[in-house]
């Protein structure tokens, strides 16, 4: 791309030779540049129509009273004040934030030991990494369900097999921690193989040198992790955890349907497993209260921004320690 | 061998596999890699054995402890069961998923050529800055403008209709950037200087010249999409009505308390994933090299 080979121009037109020169690269022809905005405008079009529009709406929609007809009246910052002293929004702050660390930390190192597995000289390399994926093909709606089964109290799977080590059946929707730790487990089913190969990606770029060396000095398998996987691997970990940050942060359909009944949306009968999602669209769509959502919806914008620049802290933290 | 392989298959990912630290082969037994990668195998595969499993037996066994774990023999029964509940509607909800997920992949696999092409070869003004915003779209949740998006839907007299859970979704960040990655790994300069000297306009060698070349990325960006819209939830759960449902919204209502047939509701829900699972089981590899390449360069 930085060779002096000339792009193409419109047909019949050749550049001037002032063009030419050996900057040539810098700007193209006229054609170039129309058909150059020509042809990334449709994607710069609907983004800004349907995804950015709507982003930034937000905002002002959130400075309102606006109902689902569209009636308003101006109180400016009025429910950003009402929603820090709204406990239910509290209450779905802390199970998001809840299931978040539950689902992502076991997701994630889980993740990277997979990697490290799959990174290994193996037969039928393309089956094992299919097998790892297969849970990321199926949909959230179908995960919801079915580990709805898994988890049912009286003749589920999960507490039949708890029953053999002595464990009263557990009704997984009563309480907060186990309905986290139930909806976490379909999180987790879901997304550690998918996590595993973007990990395994990022490895296949690390220098096979590195481990012969650790090999050679008597390095253990443990050891390789910490001290060449995991430092290599950081940007790609960064990444990753933003990922799922925005994931998790917006968590909406394993709860839903976790809980199968009238109100499903409240996530329980005390709330105990209501994400911010299902809170915003408890507001919007139960409550018609457009306004009181919209700030939900900034409100979690800002929870992705902290937990996003807190994660990247502590990743790099987490060099100078290894 | 892996070389011969690509030459008939040009699969996106072509960079060398780098393989694992070299050590010594273990000649007799298992080696635990293997042994836990196959406990993980089982893990994945799991849940959904166990819907079927629960799809093929009346709805009675699904109520008996210990739970069954042998597939039974009802599962056509069941199968025609949900298919012909004009309640659910399932086969309107799969025509409709079909629709709305086909539509978006081709738009998205479509736009993503165009704008891949002019991000990787054509010289425009602000072309790196706008590549960023690009990139940066992918970062940004969306998701959380869905209440001015059901507003504009509104407007625009879509909700409930299946417009509304398409055009949103007629493009995508990840398949610019996906898509200019490959142009710039596999179109070479001199193709384009070849199609221009031959009179070709710019149009005309994005269509002859570079997007044949572009066939095997542009399946991959296709699989990809379909899937996701295919599994898409709440904003279909949010805009459409009942009369038109996509399979997850089906599936969604199914399991939602109306019905306590659970054998009914594991065989709608096997009916949801066996399109994925198909295309996953024929495509597999590529699905894989593209998830791969894509997380590597973000």
């Amino acid at each position: 791309m930085t060779t002096a080979t000339a792009p193409p121009g419109r047909a019949g037109r050749t550049a001037g030779p002032a063009r030419r020169g050996p900057r040539a690269g810098a700007r193209g022809t006229r054609g170039e540049q129309v058909a150059g905005y020509a042809f990334i405008s449709p994607f710069f079009l609907v983004f800004a129509v349907f995804g950015l529009f709507p982003l930034l709406f937000t905002f002002w929609v959130s400075l309102h009273d606006w109902d689902l007809l569209g009636t308003r009246s101006w109180v400016g910052l009025g429910n950003y004040s009402a929603l820090l002293e709204d406990e239910d929004f509290w209450n779905a702050l802390v199970n998001t934030l809840g299931i978040f660390v539950l689902s992502t930390v076991p997701q994630l190192l889980v993740a990277l030991a997979l990697a490290q597995l799959l990174n290994q000289r193996l037969r039928a390399r393309t089956l094992w990494r299919m097998g790892v994926l297969l849970p990321n093909i199926t949909s959230i709606a179908a995960v919801g369900i079915i580990f709805t089964l898994l988890f049912a109290r009286d003749f589920g799977l999960v507490n039949w097999l708890l029953g053999h080590v002595g464990v009263d059946p557990i009704t997984w929707q009563e309480h907060r921690w186990s309905s986290w730790l139930a909806i976490s487990t379909m999180v987790d089913w879901r997304w550690t193989g998918y996590n595993a190969l973007i990990f395994l990606a990022a490895l296949q770029a690390v220098p096979r040198e590195l481990y012969e060396a650790a090999q050679i000095d008597g390095a253990s398998a443990v050891s390789q992790f910490r001290h060449i996987t995991v430092p290599m691997l950081r940007p790609t970990i960064v990444f990753a955890t933003l990922v799922a940050t925005i994931g998790g942060i917006q968590l909406f359909t394993e709860p839903l349907l976790f809980n199968s009944g009238a109100n499903a949306i409240t996530g329980g009968t005390t709330r105990q497993f209501q994400t911010l999602t299902m809170y915003l669209y408890e507001q919007a769509f139960t409550g018609q209260e457009f306004g009181y959502a919209s700030t939900v919806a900034w409100m979690m914008f800002l929870v992705i921004l902290v937990v996003a620049v807190a994660n990247a802290l502590l990743l790099r933290r987490l060099r100078g320690v290894g | 061998m892996t070389a011969q392989l690509e030459r008939v298959e040009p699969a996106v990912v072509r960079r060398p596999e780098a393989p694992a630290p070299a050590r010594p082969r273990r000649r007799l037994g298992v080696s635990p890699t293997v042994v836990v990668l196959a406990l993980v195998t089982v893990v994945s595969a799991f849940p959904l054995y166990f819907m079927v499993v629960m799809a093929s037996r009346p709805n009675g066994d699904i109520t008996s402890v210990p739970p069954p774990l042998t597939p039974g023999g009802d599962l056509w029964t069941n199968l025609d069961r949900v298919l012909s509940n004009a309640d659910v509607g399932f086969g309107r909800a799969v025509v409709n998923s079909l629709l709305v997920s086909g539509v978006a992949t081709v738009c998205v696999v479509l736009f993503s050529c165009l704008a891949g092409f002019a991000f990787a070869k054509l010289r425009f003004v602000g072309r790196q800055p706008l590549l960023g915003f690009v990139l940066l779209t992918m970062m940004v949740p969306v998701q959380l403008g869905l209440i001015p998006l059901y507003m504009l839907m509104t407007k625009l007299h879509l909700v409930g209709t299946l417009p509304a859970v398409t055009l949103p979704f007629v493009v995508s960040g990840f398949g610019v950037f996906l898509m200019r990655q490959f142009v710039v790994q596999a179109v070479p300069d001199e193709l384009l200087e070849a199609a221009r000297l031959d009179g070709a306009s710019i149009l005309q060698t994005f269509w002859y010249v570079v997007l044949p070349v572009l066939r095997p990325a542009a399946a991959v960006l296709a699989l990809l999409t379909f899937m996701e819209r295919w599994n898409d939830f709440l904003w279909p759960y949010l805009v459409l009505d009942l009369d038109h449902p996509t399979v997850q919204t089906a599936l969604s209502r199914l399991a939602g308390g109306y019905y306590t047939d659970q054998a009914l509701v594991m065989a709608g829900t096997l009916l949801g994933v066996l399109p994925l699972l198909v295309v996953f089981l024929l495509f597999g590899r590529q699905i894989v090299g593209g998830i791969m390449e894509g997380g590597i360069k973000s």
